[in-house]
């Protein structure tokens, strides 16, 4: 038999597993270790928080309202006496959970249909274009209010929103991801292997649009942080008392004007915090998701 | 004319630096025609940068002179740099289309030049331009001055590059891979501009291709490249007759010319006998009145016109054409990948055009149509390993799991030459000719009747190619498969056919035993396709 | 060829149509998806019963949803999009009189992005692993964290409380100012017009944090993109054989890279509209600004339904009016389009 001239037959087997892979891509870049590290935190404040924090985050004390930052209350106190450390750290729990759950619905959505589009085009993927189009002749923003409008002011409602004015962004993405790969050899040589149309799309040609979705996904993840705190903050979604970060920053910021600054700032800055990890997690999650980032 | 000594050029990466120049020295006589030969990775492409100072960013040559006309272009300041590019030397490069700004005018690109460099004034640059389109034998010059690249075809997109290097008339033409992804035919007629345009203006010129026998036919010196290094410079002739570097041997040898044979095509140590393999009478498919339509905007085009052909069993039968013939749509027909308009195909007397592609995927002849896939890389899924990618079929239709799976994959990584610890690595771990191996062993897996050979070794360097095409001649003796080659390469199919099919426009223009077909063509496009092909120096046999 | 150009641009203002169709189906749909009685949520929280049986006829809320569609349809083909409550006024005539504050915010903020993020993107790109790189890169990611209405708060806590170099957010013009004659509706271009230059600078001065605040949010993905775009053009095979025929470095960077890195870039402002016009919302309550969006959010406090509506309508159909103009005016630039 013919030898090949660049055998390389001397290389080691390599059976990298997923977490060996996982620790690998951390340790490339410091950037993602620090984002993991930081939605570590943040999800340690959404389990334990409401165990943790050392007031209640509804109970009201009149004679301690508005007090400036302390040893004792680390955020200072509300116009009702209410220690605002606390409320911001119990909030974390609601707004990560909005956002966890419209992404992850969207996802899916987003999937099945930018899928289906991309993979048998034809009057499918027509409909899909104009129910797009529809969605984004909104902005977004906008959308969403009308939305929880309509259906109502619960936190439901504000997932759902979230979730209908992201579909856009996953569908057209795997739509265009499946769409150049449809015809790709592999997915040709996937149907010589006897696999039908589905297994094609789905075990061969959907996993290979992770890598991109990821950095979709964390994006994304911020954004419907924002969505979600923009709607409170106009009045929509959420209710006072209820503790969540937008809610606090308007109800701060009628009192700026007056110089005290404590009662938007610390929401608004862990508001950004999140928002800011999430950004920063979308080339380590894309990383992992990807295989050829394997070496 | 241009002289270069002991030139290095290094590259910074994450991973460290490369070194893809490594010490070469060489020069170009006025008006001499040189050409640089080497395979993917031997750094020819990166010494035509450095001396044009056009290196990536991160690239820089660390030693060396690089003198031209006695100016030293390696120290001279970036002002002098630019007013000797496009006027002294100018340059053309490979993907001509991708070579043009997609949004200007190809006149005023020209322009642009012109005026850079002073050689026209606004108001005649216009005049200049077309001149210059008329230069390079541009069909109605005075139209095309308003044309922007995507309305051009890719030949003539490279007339319009190579009019924007000629320009200003430089004394020095470099060109690198000019008609790599351009047809045989195209191929011919822009190296024969070249050439002539190159005598006429009494110019230098130094081509860089990696096929020895296009350099051999058009220039007067070559230089072999290897990792960086310089192995061997000399005439054609005497490089092909009396190659002294045992490299140069190797890259001559794997060259297809006339006369060659497939077992020529490797290292003289590695040519065992050729085994026979047997053509029986009765055939395993037969295309009947094969016709493919699409719609368009200007109503349906028939890409395939109504073309019967048959294949007996254990037959090579070579499907040759250049691109738009209507050679792929036929193949993905036969295979089941793409359903016809109308007409049959039958396999051992069944129709299977009359199954659906869509559900082909189920049928118990699945396994006995297999395909390889031109480009290996675009063949395996980024995401799934070597063995992972031959064990599908297998599993899929073979019924086979577990150990004995595992059996077989090994089995085959051994009958492909693939060695086994590969086996575990993803694609972007292996190297072209590896990935070649994984996809053959995949397509042979469970030893089909029929394969068919979508031009497999298109993308390979020739090196690689020969030891691809032997691996196919070795597995077609061995399992009694036959073979649909299809290909643009009469040179290849040649060697590895027993019949060969003509298509043009759709249309089947000639057929027959492949060595009548190749000494006496009945077509004139035919013989135009002959003719076209680089034709070196006959080597001596080894 | 000329022909075919226009051709194109009708083809594109057709495409709209549908959408726009689209556009009215879903807010109709939302105005009668509601999970309670939209009569009750359209005669406003203190209706009686029989004022909400009244306000059910008269909106045809008895009749069959067709039938609803099309007077719908009628009604706005009127330009009547019902009355509000709070204002007692068409709810048309309250956008159009609220629209030119929105427009004037929104278009201010654009252009004051656009002139600090192309550059910014330009730069970035040509000096890759320089301090300017750096900077784009980090005030890319943390301009897109940055919720709009805690930047605007911040900003006024430190440039109108702390250091008092700006006037207090309530509005578009001081109380000490006369509004200029109307004729844009823009203010500054209403007092040039008028040449009353005080007015003029009263009116800036009420704008530039507004407008900051909304030009930081749509920084990050303006710079983002023309930094990629740039960074892809620069590295392609034109941009190579540009620099082997000796064109010059600004001719090589602006006529040849920049002019094929604005096509991408002028598609994400489709993009960057539509946060825009939806952080646009948030801005103006920060600020107190008396555009379509504040208007919204008072009528969202007292569930003046038909305000909410006729809001939502009015912003989608300025969003496809100005997609159109985006398509069309890639179109002219880009010599590709409508013949692939």
């Amino acid at each position: 038999m013919a030898k090949d001239t660049l055998t390389a037959a001397e290389a080691p087997p390599r059976r990298d597993g997923t977490l060996a892979h996982i620790g690998h891509v951390l340790r490339e870049n410091p950037v993602t270790m620090l984002a993991f590290a930081m939605l570590g935190f943040f999800l340690g404040c959404a389990l334990l928080g409401p165990v943790l924090v050392p007031y209640d985050p509804l109970a009201t004390e009149a004679a301690r309202a508005l007090e400036p930052p302390s040893f004792e209350h680390w955020f200072g106190t509300d116009n009702l006496g209410r220690d605002v450390f606390s409320r911001v750290i119990v909030a974390t729990r609601l707004d990560l959970t909005i956002s966890v759950a419209a992404v992850a619905l969207s996802f899916a959505f987003g999937s099945v249909l930018g899928g289906m589009a991309g993979y048998w085009g034809g009057w499918i993927d027509a409909v899909l274009n104009r129910c797009l189009d529809t969605i984004m002749a909104f902005p977004l923003f906008v959308l969403a209010m009308g939305v929880v409008a309509a259906l109502g002011n619960t936190v439901e409602n504000i997932i759902y929103a979230t979730a209908i004015i992201n579909i856009p962004f996953y569908a057209r993405l795997v739509r265009a991801e499946v769409n150049i790969r449809r015809n790709a050899g592999f997915a040709r040589a996937a149907r010589l292997a006897g696999n039908g149309d589905l297994r094609v799309l789905a075990v061969h040609i959907f996993p290979n649009a992770l890598p991109p979705m990821m950095v979709q996904v964390s994006l994304n993840l911020g954004w419907a942080i924002l969505n979600a705190a923009g709607l409170s903050f106009i009045g929509l979604g959420v209710r006072p008392p209820t503790p969540e970060w937008g809610i606090m920053v308007a109800e701060g910021a009628n009192f700026i004007v007056s110089g005290e600054w404590w009662l938007a700032v610390f929401p608004g800055l862990w508001l950004m915090l999140a928002v800011f990890t999430f950004n920063l997690l979308g080339d380590g999650l894309r990383d992992i998701v990807d295989p050829r980032k394997r070496t | 004319m241009l002289q270069i000594e002991d030139l290095s050029v290094a590259f910074r990466t994450r991973k460290g630096e490369v070194n893809p120049v490594r010490g070469i020295s060489f020069e170009v006589a006025r008006g001499e025609q040189l050409g640089i030969v080497g395979e993917s990775g031997s750094g020819k492409s990166v010494t035509s940068y450095a001396l044009m100072r056009i290196l990536d960013a991160g690239g820089e040559i660390r030693t060396g002179t690089i003198s031209y006309g006695g100016i030293d272009l390696r120290r001279a300041a970036e002002r002098d740099m630019r007013s000797i590019r496009g006027r002294e030397i100018s340059m053309i490069f490979q993907n001509p289309r991708a070579a043009l700004n997609p949004i200007r005018k190809v006149g005023h690109q020209i322009e642009d030049v012109l005026l850079q460099h002073a050689q026209a004034t606004r108001q005649d640059a216009r005049a200049k331009a077309i001149e210059a389109l008329e230069a390079v034998r541009i069909a109605d010059p005075q139209a095309r001055y308003d044309a922007y690249p995507f309305e051009l075809s890719g030949g003539m997109c490279q007339r319009v590059v190579i009019a924007i290097a000629l320009a200003c008339s430089p004394r020095l033409l470099i060109a690198d891979e000019p008609t790599t992804g351009l047809d045989i035919t195209t191929q011919k007629s822009v190296m024969d501009l070249i050439r002539e345009l190159a005598r006429a203006r009494e110019m230098g010129s130094i081509l860089i291709t990696h096929d020895l026998g296009l350099a051999a036919q058009y220039c007067d010196r070559i230089v072999v490249m290897k990792d960086g290094r310089i192995v061997e410079t000399g005439a054609p002739q005497r490089l092909f007759t009396e190659p002294e570097h045992p490299y140069t041997r190797r890259l001559v040898d794997a060259t297809p010319v006339v006369g060659a044979s497939i077992r020529s095509l490797l290292p003289a140590e590695a040519r065992t006998p050729e085994p026979a393999h047997r053509v029986q009478d009765h055939p395993v498919l037969e295309a009947v009145d094969l016709v493919k339509t699409y719609p368009s905007k200007s109503g349906p085009v028939q890409a395939v016109k109504g073309i019967s052909f048959a294949i007996r069993a254990g037959q090579s039968l070579g499907l040759v054409g250049e691109s738009g013939c209507g050679k792929s749509t036929t193949s993905e027909m036969i295979v089941r990948l793409l359903d016809p308009s109308s007409g049959k195909i039958l396999f051992d007397g069944q129709d299977i055009a009359a199954v659906p592609a869509a559900r082909f995927a189920w049928h118990p002849l699945r396994r006995e149509i297999q395909m390889v896939f031109q480009d290996a890389t675009d063949s395996l899924n980024p995401r799934d390993t070597g063995a992972s990618a031959i064990a599908e079929p297998l599993a899929r239709m073979g019924g086979l799991g577990g150990r004995a799976l595992k059996a077989r994959v090994a089995e085959l990584a051994d009958l492909v030459g693939l060695p086994q610890p590969l086996l575990s690595r993803y694609p972007h771990q292996l190297s072209g000719g590896q990935k070649a191996r994984v996809g053959i062993a995949r397509a042979i897996a469970l030893e089909p009747k029929l394969l068919i050979l979508d031009e497999p070794t298109a993308a390979l360097d020739v090196s690689i190619q020969a030891v691809v095409l032997n691996l196919l001649v070795d597995l077609r003796a061995r399992l009694g498969m036959s073979y649909l080659f299809v290909s643009h390469d009469l040179n290849v199919v040649r060697l590895l056919c027993d019949e060969v099919i003509v298509m043009k426009g759709g249309e089947i223009i000639e057929r027959g035993p492949t060595a009548q077909v190749m000494s006496a063509p009945a077509h004139p496009y035919t013989r135009a396709l002959i003719e076209a092909a680089p034709q070196p120096p006959v080597k001596t046999p080894a | 060829m000329v022909s075919d150009r226009a051709k194109m641009i009708l083809g594109r203002m057709a495409q709209a149509l549908p959408v726009v169709a689209g556009v009215v189906v879903i807010s109709f749909l939302l105005t009668r998806a509601l999970p309670g009685d939209p009569a009750a949520y359209f005669a406003g929280p203190a209706a009686s019963e029989a004022s909400i049986a009244e306000v059910r006829e008269a909106l045809g809320l008895d009749k069959p949803l067709v039938q609803q569609f099309f007077l719908y349809v009628g009604d706005l083909a009127q330009g009547n999009l019902g009355t509000a409550i709070s204002t007692g006024q068409p709810v048309a005539a309250d956008l159009a009189s609220r629209l030119p504050a929105s427009l004037e915010l929104t278009l201010v903020a654009l252009l004051l992005s656009c002139a600090v993020a192309i550059p910014l993107g330009v730069l970035a790109a040509t000096r890759p692993g320089t301090w300017v790189d750096h900077l784009c890169r980090v005030l890319v990611t943390a301009g897109v964290s940055m919720p709009t209405f805690f930047t605007g708060i911040v900003l006024i806590y430190v440039f109108y409380y702390l250091l008092g170099v700006a006037p207090s957010p309530l509005g578009r013009l001081d109380f000490i100012y006369l509004p200029p004659p109307t004729v844009t509706g823009f203010h500054l271009i209403d007092a040039a017009l008028a040449g009353d230059w005080e007015t003029w600078f009263g009116a800036l001065k009420q704008l530039v944090l507004p407008a900051v605040t909304l030009a930081l949010f749509t920084l990050a993905p303006i710079a983002r993109m023309t930094r990629a775009a740039m960074l892809q053009a620069l590295s392609s095979d034109f941009i190579r054989t540009a620099r082997a025929a000796g064109l010059g470095r600004g001719k090589v960077l602006y006529g040849y890279a920049l002019r094929n890195a604005l096509l991408p870039v002028i598609t994400t402002l489709g993009m960057v509209f539509s946060f825009t016009l939806g952080a646009n919302v948030l801005v103006e309550k920060v600020f107190a600004w008396p555009g379509i969006g504040s208007y919204a959010v008072e009528a969202l406090v007292v569930s003046d339904y038909a305000a909410v509506q006729g809001f939502v309508l009015a912003m989608a159909l300025l969003f496809v009016l100005l997609n159109l103009v985006i398509d069309i005016a890639y179109a002219l630039i880009d010599p590709r389009i409508g013949f692939s």
